[in-house]
């Protein structure tokens, strides 16, 4: 099981903060691709994943990075902080 | 020095007082020749911005900002930094976030603290909604602040 978190209109488009999810993904890629297949809400989130940033275990990380050991992956747009 | 530099980080979404924190971030400083601060308001032209909501990442934002702070504390001979940034609802004029470095020389508390605006704005997970009149609206991450990163 792997704990997905959404943020901003990530979050608002999916209609949920985080999911647990069972997933055999070997990477962040191959998890957005199952994710989009799922219904239409997450195939509009994760349309263009340029316009995402993701984050593995509270550190920013490349949508090739791989998933094994990691326990907490969360989608958001590009932060607005400051 | 570089390595004990005073980091202190808040996230939070009480206000702050500007003043009182500059106040006591002075004497913490110790032996420091030279201590910067920046306050960040949220601006709002006249009834275009009735407020601003600041969603943020727990755990991930104050871990992101501690390793800016911590960054800055390496290129920079640094003796404290102090972080605060608010999250949660706020109103034009309202300060959101501030930052101070404390160092022996101006160089380095000037620019440490210009290093930690450009990573605070596009590398710490906050995200800013805006409501208005015309209703919310995500605030877009501006190429500019991006290409800020590039100077360091």
């Amino acid at each position: 099981m792997i704990e997905v978190l959404y943020f901003a209109w990530v979050r608002e488009r999916i209609g949920l903060p985080r999911e647990s999810i069972e997933t055999g993904a070997a990477t962040v890629a191959d998890l957005v691709a199952e994710l989009r297949g799922r219904e239409a809400r997450y195939a509009a989130a994760f349309a263009d994943t340029a316009a995402l940033r993701v984050a593995l275990d509270q550190e920013l990380a490349d949508f090739s990075a791989p998933l094994a050991g990691v326990r907490e992956v969360a989608f958001f747009p590009p932060m607005t902080g400051g | 020095m570089a390595a004990t530099a005073a980091v202190r980080v808040r996230v939070q979404a009480a206000p702050f007082d500007y003043g009182a924190e500059c106040g006591g971030f002075v004497p913490a400083s110790g032996a420091s020749g030279a201590v910067v601060s920046f306050l960040g308001i949220v601006r709002g032209a006249a009834g275009r911005l009735a407020r601003m909501e600041i969603e943020h990442y727990p755990g991930m934002t104050e871990k992101a900002i501690a390793a800016i702070a911590g960054e800055a504390a390496r290129r920079w001979s640094l003796d404290a930094v102090l972080v605060i940034h608010r999250h949660g609802a706020l109103v034009p004029g309202e300060p959101i976030m501030m930052v101070a470095t404390a160092a022996p020389h101006r160089a380095a508390a000037f620019e440490a603290a210009e290093f930690l605006m450009d990573y605070l704005k596009s590398r710490a997970p906050f995200w800013k909604k805006e409501i208005g009149p015309d209703g919310a609206e995500w605030v877009a991450a501006a190429e500019r602040d991006e290409a800020a990163l590039g100077r360091w």
